[in-house]
């Protein structure tokens, strides 16, 4: 592990290079997606794809947090008839998702962004407005 | 023990932090003092938290509290009054829905009231500074004393051009359909409208909980009004209408000091007689709505002489008078809100003619799904997003916190103060009083706090300062709004001391210093020398006065 780093070792030790924020797409409306534009600060750190593929996946979970259908109104009508008093048994669907999407974020960290010197932090910390993508300095070649 | 005096200084340089106690020597008599706080104790908008972080609301909430004494007085005086002889005498499910009714309908109240209504955090430090550097990277730099135009993002979203707005506040591009509330200082997603009645704004996560208020409150109104008349026609085909309303239980404490006054000018209107003996019939009354009847009695000069009789009539007349005018008020923004809900349209986009044909020939909304129901499904039973403000969690150590702008609950924000590192905070007091002090007087832009440029290691920064200014300053950059606490690398040093920064932070289009140098707190009385050809006028500067004042009050209750 000596070129490639730890999640822990890296927020301990390491200096930020530079973040990189990637915006919402607004193209669908108001609904939750992120722009899969691949940013040039990234360019020889992570391959482009992969840097895709993460946001794709990303995409699919929040559309379906806030997908409307049969199991969504069905779980608005009981909360309404229960005056909204079931959410203090129960977790909303779309926590439930968000729950998803920090395990999905939590394991890229580990096994893709963490290896080449990149954090990915949750939309949610950051009011679903941006992807933070933090760019740590290449320790492996100043040692 | 020699270890425990430094070793808080050291901690705050190198964990970033003022709040992780591990000296001994604070932790004597300071113990209740070093709990952890929670975010919304520094939140930057004018709202008041409750329970905790659990309630919000907006900061007025006297509007709120006469909803709530307008709605439980009227619906106690219908139970108290009318509701045993509807009993009686019609059915006792009247009280139990009635009951159910009112249920419902302060429960609905409470949901809309003190829930967050969808409200998005300001952008962090270093987002802003991202932001930043792509405008000024398409726009290009201006010339000196150029005041930039506002900032606008164009998106197509399903055919329509949107147009979204920089919002200088929150230093973020307003997402579609979003607004920044200017009462509580925040922009609040889908924001339909600023309601004072229920105490705060009614945007993506309370609008169900408003509409369902709103609807239940007029069934409510018009349930009770209706009841009411019932009661009082029933009454009065037993005894007369007069004496319905005379004998009328709601009257009970002035009866007695009445009925002799009355028995003396009204000799007519006796207790017992069997026909109503007023000039307009009680027919005529029930249809015509008896608060219009009791308005054209007063109207005909019959008011000296019923003046006493109708000031004793007292309570029943008291809850058809507020039942009659909730009713057509409530009922018609029902009907409003119900038309919007099924068009898919915000109380701010309707006034504001957004997707009206009038605008434009081929203009129409691009939100609504196609259909009533599925509007109507959607934003009703749709999925009811989390609140992306995180109220109750812990304040992290390495989290960069955005700009606590403004007032807060004024209660809170103090304690906030008194946990922070006390050798650090006395240093940085100290300076945001002469910056705070000398702002308004230099008429200059305030201390710009790093602009992200050329990345500089964290704990070096400061040597490097003071002696990177230079008085003769390249064009300004005057797309640049405001303050920028942007810099990298103090949002990695001491994300506490630069949320004291902004406390004097310029507020939207003022235009600031120049020039990609960070600068840090000892520098910040030379800030104002360096901008003699900033533009400034009257509307920021009252509100960079503003933000002055407001930072010394606040230091002032540290």
């Amino acid at each position: 592990m000596a070129e490639t780093h730890s999640l822990q070792d890296m927020r301990q030790q390491a200096t930020i290079s530079a973040k990189v924020f990637i915006q919402r797409d607004y193209t669908n409306g108001t609904v939750c997606q992120f722009q899969t534009k691949f940013p040039s600060e990234l360019e020889n750190r992570i391959d482009k794809q992969q840097f895709e593929e993460t946001v794709r996946t990303l995409n699919n979970l929040y559309a379906e947090a806030e997908k409307l259908g049969g199991s969504s109104y069905l779980e608005g009508c009981l909360a309404c008839l229960t005056a909204y008093t079931i959410f203090l048994c129960m977790e909303t669907h779309y926590e439930k998702v968000l729950k998803k999407i920090a395990k999905f974020i939590q394991e890229q960290n580990d096994k893709i962004y963490a290896p080449r010197g990149l954090l990915l932090t949750d939309p949610i910390e950051r009011g679903l407005r941006v992807v933070e993508i933090t760019i740590f300095e290449d320790r492996s070649l100043s040692r | 023990m020699h270890l425990g005096l430094t070793e808080p200084v050291r901690e705050c340089q190198y964990n970033q932090i003022c709040t992780r106690n591990s000296s001994p020597m604070e932790n004597v008599g300071h113990t209740k003092k070093r709990s952890p706080q929670r975010k919304w104790q520094i939140f930057p908008g004018r709202n008041r938290f409750y329970c905790n972080g659990r309630l919000m609301m907006a900061r007025q909430t006297g509007v709120f509290y006469l909803t709530l004494v307008l709605i439980i007085v009227t619906s106690g005086l219908f139970f108290t009054f009318d509701c045993p002889f509807l009993a009686s005498n019609l059915t006792p499910a009247i009280p139990v829905v009635g009951g159910m009714l009112l249920i419902f309908v302060l429960g609905m109240l409470f949901r809309a009231g003190f829930t967050d209504p969808g409200v998005l955090p300001r952008a962090t430090p270093d987002e802003a500074a991202f932001l930043e550097r792509q405008m000024d990277a398409t726009n290009g730099s201006s010339g000196p004393g150029y005041r930039p135009p506002p900032r606008i993002k164009e998106v197509v979203i399903n055919g329509q051009t949107v147009k979204l707005k920089y919002c200088f506040t929150c230093k973020i591009f307003r997402p579609p359909r979003t607004s920044h509330c200017s009462l509580c200082d925040n922009c609040v997603e889908r924001f339909d409208h600023h309601c004072p009645w229920v105490g705060n704004c009614v945007g993506k996560r309370n609008y169900r909980f408003f509409y369902l208020f709103i609807l239940s409150l007029s069934f409510l109104t018009v349930f009770i009004f209706a009841f009411v008349i019932t009661h009082v026609i029933l009454r009065s085909n037993r005894t007369g209408f007069l004496s319905a309303l005379k004998d009328s239980p709601a009257r009970y404490p002035f009866t007695k000091g009445n009925c002799q006054m009355l028995s003396h000018i009204t000799p007519r209107s006796q207790a017992g007689s069997k026909h109503s003996e007023v000039p307009i019939s009680v027919d005529a009354c029930v249809c015509a709505l008896v608060s219009v009847w009791f308005v054209a009695m007063r109207a005909c000069g019959f008011y000296r002489r019923w003046s006493a009789f109708l000031d004793g009539v007292g309570l029943t007349v008291l809850e058809v008078v507020v039942c009659f005018f909730s009713v057509w008020s409530i009922v018609g923004l029902s009907g409003f809100h119900t038309y919007l809900i099924s068009s898919n349209q915000t109380t701010n986009e309707d006034i504001k003619g957004s997707w009206s044909t009038k605008r434009a020939k081929d203009n129409y909304n691009p939100y609504s799904h196609g259909n009533v129901l599925t509007n109507c499904c959607a934003a009703l039973c749709g999925p009811l997003p989390p609140s992306l403000i995180d109220r109750r969690g812990l304040i992290q150590p390495d989290t960069p916190q955005p700009a606590p702008l403004s007032n807060g609950s004024s209660g809170y924000t103090t304690q906030l103060h008194t946990h922070m590192c006390d050798q650090e905070q006395c240093i940085q007091s100290t300076k945001f009083v002469l910056q705070a002090a000398t702002t308004p007087l230099l008429h200059s832009g305030p201390v710009v706090i790093g602009r992200g440029g050329p990345p500089l290691s964290g704990k070096s920064s400061l040597g490097v300062t003071c002696s990177s200014l230079a008085p003769n300053q390249p064009s300004l950059p005057s797309s640049m709004p405001g303050l920028s606490c942007a810099g990298d690398m103090l949002a990695l040093r001491d994300p506490e001391t630069h949320c004291h920064h902004h406390h004097f932070v310029s507020p939207e289009e003022t235009p600031s210093p120049p020039g990609p140098m960070p600068l840090t707190l000892p520098c910040t009385a030379h800030a104002g020398h360096l901008n003699p050809a900033q533009l400034y006028d009257p509307a920021s500067q009252d509100s960079l006065h503003e933000d002055s004042v407001r930072g010394l009050v606040k230091l002032s209750s540290v």
